[in-house]
């Protein structure tokens, strides 16, 4: 075997915050008076991965982070950074055949998750094919501009589309700051204070599910829910990509909540469990309806099961 | 259950003529519909029935009430439009005649309207299992601890259970749409569910 080139400067490993801290204290020896630069832009500046911080290092980080948006927003947010329940693989349920396309979903998570109302983002997307339509996997055959008076209408069905919680998310694969990852609950998280904004993940992901924050996110003081998880619905910064946790501050708690858009539902379309629970509600649907998962030709593997109920 | 399972399949192999088993097993199945209903619920929490107001008890009015059992239209009761197989039912088949406060299944058995669900589920059989199982009907509570249910009569107005339309909330904004209303000053708009009822009840306002 060859001896390793280790002249070369490209096989040499310099750590991100390596790097890092050394173009920072060139810089800042000339670019940032040292006047300016008080401890919390350096803390954040150089704040951990969250998966490699220690517990004392993360309730540091919260309670600065806490500490920037009570200045910002003029809210006391409480932000908790919940680990997974052991033995849960939480899966999601959608009934197909009860969906009346009401929107009701998407504006419980835009209230639940913090969304930005200007510039306006959505979790969700309810699709509208019209009925007979045979691949509700091409997507650009539906609108989600529909507007009649009343729903639903004849002519049509609704299939809501949201993050599909993948075994094997695309998106983690191809962000290149580690931002994004799957956590041992299967549920696919990113960390706004590490992502860059790239938007790779949003062009990997095969359903759309993905939100880029293009202006700062704005929503009205009044309307902020305070109980916010470091990996959910905390608020987030202009230039970084969110979608849908499964509600990560609800349901990984025991006892967990429903996500909001299941508890919404008027006409309980929408089914949550854990996937390793045989008496859970969603297995109850995969062994007894008619489950499929959106795009599966693409291996992605979804925890999301559309299903037709009797 | 098991054992009625059990004695239909010794009846089979007793060679009985297939007309007598199918008596026997629709005979045992509707007994068992009756008696497995109440205890097989989960114990789980349903919030009282949704009566109309100052519409219970029923006997209030009824008790001093002759019956009249011919099938008419009522002078009474006049909010209540049945849609509902209405061409095959009519009010006594489920309410009952002697005791208002109290339902009645086809086998004669009364229940109370706090266990509707055994009515319903007397034809709505696929349905009543899944709601059972959980699957049936809007989830609320915890999906690890508590879970709430609802009454069949929750959500379906029993009388004519079909759901009305709904008009559906603000589509999102087209990209092309996009305002850049960013600047100081401007008003964030707010969430549009905040300003609708919560559809605890697709038929709150109905009566029934
Ligand atoms: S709230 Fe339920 S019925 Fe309305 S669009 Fe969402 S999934 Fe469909």
């Amino acid at each position: 075997m060859p001896k390793k080139n280790t002249k070369n400067p490209c096989s040499k490993t310099v750590r991100r915050r390596t790097f890092l801290k050394g173009a920072a204290v060139g810089l800042a020896s000339f670019a940032l008076p040292p006047a300016q630069a008080d401890a919390t832009f350096w803390e954040s500046f150089f704040q951990k991965h969250f998966r490699e911080m220690n517990e004392d290092e993360l309730k540091s980080v919260m309670t600065r982070l806490e500490e920037e948006y009570r200045e910002e927003y003029d809210v006391q947010f409480n932000i908790k950074a919940t680990k997974p329940i052991d033995g849960v693989q939480y899966g999601y349920g959608l009934d197909l055949s009860r969906c009346i396309g009401c929107r009701r979903c998407v504006y419980a998570c835009v209230g639940e998750n913090n969304q930005s109302r200007d510039p306006q983002i959505h979790w969700i997307s309810v699709l509208q094919f019209e009925k007979g339509h045979k691949w509700v996997n091409i997507f650009e055959e539906a609108t989600k501009y529909y507007n009649p008076n009343e729903v639903p209408e004849e002519e049509y069905f609704y299939m809501p589309v949201q993050c599909q919680q993948c075994e094997n998310p695309p998106c983690v694969k191809v962000c290149p700051t580690k931002a994004t990852w799957k956590e041992r609950d299967g549920i696919t998280v990113v960390d706004y204070n590490w992502c860059i904004g790239c938007r790779y993940c949003m062009a990997a992901c095969p359903y759309g599910a993905r939100r880029f924050n293009w202006g700062k996110p704005r929503v009205s003081k009044e309307e902020y829910n305070a109980d916010v998880h470091y990996l959910g619905n905390r608020p987030r910064y202009k230039g970084v990509v969110e979608k849908c946790t499964f509600c990560i501050q609800r349901t990984r708690e025991e006892p967990g909540r429903y996500p909001a858009c299941v508890e919404i539902c008027p006409v309980g379309a929408r089914k949550f469990g854990n996937l390793l629970d045989p008496h859970s509600e969603i297995r109850y649907c995969i062994e007894n309806k008619r489950v499929f998962r959106l795009k599966e030709d693409l291996n992605t593997s979804p925890k999301f099961y559309y299903f037709f109920a009797t | 259950m098991v054992f009625n399972m059990l004695k239909i399949r010794s009846i089979k192999s007793a060679g009985w003529k297939r007309m007598g088993v199918y008596f026997v097993l629709s005979a045992v199945l509707i007994m068992n519909a009756n008696l497995f209903a109440a205890d097989d619920i989960p114990d789980y929490f349903v919030p009282p029935p949704p009566f109309s107001e100052d519409i219970f008890p029923c006997s209030d009015c009824h008790a001093d009430m002759e019956v009249n059992e011919t099938r008419r239209e009522l002078d009474a009761h006049e909010d209540i439009v049945l849609k509902h197989a209405e061409g095959q039912r009519w009010c006594l088949d489920c309410h009952n005649p002697n005791d208002r406060d109290r339902l009645r299944l086809v086998s004669g058995q009364l229940i109370s309207f706090e266990e509707s669900y055994s009515l319903c589920g007397q034809c709505h059989g696929t349905i009543f299992r899944d709601w059972k199982a959980g699957v049936h009907g809007t989830r609320t509570g915890f999906w690890n601890g508590t879970k709430q249910y609802r009454l069949c009569v929750h959500c379906h107005n029993p009388h004519s259970p079909r759901f009305q339309p709904l008009e559906p909330l603000p589509p999102p904004i087209r990209p092309d749409d996009l305002k850049f209303t960013q600047s100081q000053g401007t008003e964030i708009p707010k969430n549009p569910l905040n300003s609708i009822s919560k559809p605890e009840s697709n038929h709150a306002k109905e009566k029934h």
